[in-house]
């Protein structure tokens, strides 16, 4: 029986949007109507001006690798019996950078590289719940 | 231009064991640390009109004052990681400069080790949801892997080879031989064979998380120790000679849409303590650069300047950063976090050994040291970190 990875846990105002879009296998990110930044990590107010007025947008799912490391050795139950697995930041051609995993290589030391084009994998967490967007390469 | 000479390390203490076990707590080391470091200094414990605590010990921000007994009228509880000890001394030197205290005490403690806390690899914890969690929790993040992603886009952005980060691995080994307290901690935390490495040691020790290996991730002991500031009225009259700090600087960095993950905070952060210092980074003698991993040495001495941004392998080469290398800078003569202690917040021994080379006190000592700097590190260098910088000169 697999050990289920840490959920987004809700409440959560800021990530709530970003989240529920996930069911719908939606990878979303926003947008500052006042000075058109790119927001991500979601959250209420923009950033780069402290407005709070923005707008979700929804990306294509097709990006790059910025970078990665492959995790060996990992004491959290969910991640221990996954085995060597990929960590990674991808920045997606809308021009965010996000938090993931890599997946669909079979050694991931030497078939992922930094800048290889990768699209979105969902990992649907169940019935109902989140889907964890997860990047394979193209 | 003249050096500031406001405010000085006067007392120093480092905590000599590496594992306590369950009879020792952290804020008995604290105490028994802030007893020796005053005494170092010829002071009394009355003296004390400065606190600086990250409140690691116990009892949250207000612990300390209650449990050393002191009433002081300049409290600072700045916890930033790893770096807040260079926070802290930074923040004292500006209230002894405004007079807002004369004799400011820094303490640490920690039983990392006895708790068996996996720092590096533990991965995800708990808590209420916020921002963070919620967007980084799912992905299996540890502490180690966040470093290596860091060094991972150094290789590829820049061409670093693994021997060129084994550099820091094998200086840092080969001063902590030469640190009796050092080498006893390794044989009390059960290294196997001890002694100097080579890069062939590094590049063997197995992978913690791609690309880092075993040798380039810092221990996990018990330890602490604490640091008594003064103004230049008490700093007259103590018993060694102070060291004075001349500079300081502090910045945090975070994961951002479309940042250079290889620069680390210490870009800010450094050229302000040179430039408050009127110093330039080729004129260190020693550099106290927090090694939690290869890759944060690495990232900070290129972005405090002491070589051009992805020129770092190079720069530390051919032992470069020995302490008997007469090119400077010699790199954490102690042995570092890599090979002498590593509780889990290192800032405090970087002002420690700081203090001892320009004292002419380390077992590593740099000829005639005259300017040494301390650069704390915390948080996780792939996501968020803050990088304080604390530049000190000898009396």
């Amino acid at each position: 029986m697999t050990t289920l990875r840490p959920q987004p846990q809700f409440p959560e105002p800021d990530t709530e949007s970003f989240w529920e879009a996930t069911k719908q296998h939606k990878l979303t990110y926003q947008m500052c109507d006042s000075c058109a930044s790119i927001i991500f990590y979601p959250r209420r107010h923009c950033p780069n001006c402290g407005r709070t007025e923005t707008t979700i947008k929804e990306s294509k799912g097709e990006g790059v690798v910025y970078t990665f490391s492959v995790i060996m050795q990992s004491r959290h139950p969910a991640f221990k019996e996954l085995g060597a697995f990929a960590v990674a930041y991808v920045d997606l051609n809308e021009g965010f950078r996000m938090m993931t995993n890599i997946v669909g290589v079979q050694d991931p030391v030497n078939d992922i590289r930094c800048g290889m084009p990768v699209t979105v994998e969902w990992q649907d967490q169940g019935e109902g719940k989140v889907s964890l967007p997860m990047f394979r390469p193209v | 231009m003249s050096q500031k000479r406001d405010a000085a390390i006067v007392g120093i203490y480092e905590y000599p064991l590496r594992v306590v076990g369950s009879e020792v707590t952290a804020l008995q080391i604290k105490a028994e640390s802030a007893a020796k470091a005053l005494a170092d200094a010829g002071l009394d414990w009355t003296d004390v009109d400065g606190v600086f605590d990250t409140a690691e010990g116990g009892g949250g921000g207000l612990g300390i004052a209650e449990y050393l007994g002191l009433h002081p009228t300049y409290i600072d509880t700045t916890a930033l990681g790893g770096s807040s000890f260079e926070f802290q001394a930074n923040h004292a030197a500006q209230a002894i400069a405004t007079g807002k205290c004369n004799v400011a005490l820094l303490t640490y403690g920690s039983t990392s080790h006895s708790d068996m806390n996996a720092i590096g690899t533990a991965g995800p914890g708990t808590g209420r949801a916020n921002m963070f969690t919620n967007m980084e929790n799912p992905w299996g993040l540890t502490l180690i892997s966040g470093y290596a992603m860091v060094k991972e886009r150094h290789r590829f952005q820049y061409g670093t080879t693994d021997e060129q980060f084994a550099a820091i691995s094998i200086a840092t080994r080969r001063h902590a031989m030469r640190n009796p307290e050092a080498v006893q901690g390794m044989h009390d935390l059960e290294f196997v064979d001890i002694r100097e490495i080579t890069t062939e040691d590094v590049l063997d020790s197995r992978v913690i998380a791609y690309p880092l290996h075993l040798l380039e991730c810092c221990m996990i002991s018990d330890g602490g120790g604490a640091v008594v500031i003064a103004s230049a009225a008490v700093a007259r009259n103590v018993r060694k000679k102070p060291v004075w700090i001349i500079g300081t600087g502090e910045a945090t960095k975070y994961r951002d849409n479309n940042a250079d993950i290889t620069v680390s905070a210490g870009a800010q952060s450094g050229p302000l303590a040179f430039g408050d210092a009127g110093v330039s980074p080729s004129e260190m003698d020693v550099l106290m650069a927090y090694d939690s991993f290869s890759i944060t040495v690495m990232t900070l001495i290129e972005d405090l300047g002491f070589c051009a941004k992805g020129e770092g392998g190079a720069f530390i080469e051919d032992g470069r950063l020995d302490f008997d290398n007469p090119l400077k800078p010699a790199l954490n003569t102690d042995g570092g976090g890599l090979s002498s202690n590593h509780p889990g917040m290192r800032g405090i021994f970087l002002l420690l050994e700081a203090t001892r080379q320009l004292r002419g006190e380390s077992t590593s000592q740099v000829a005639n040291a005259q300017l040494a700097c301390a650069v704390g590190n915390g948080g996780q260098l792939g996501a968020r970190h803050s990088t304080a910088v604390t530049v000190l000169a000898a009396d």
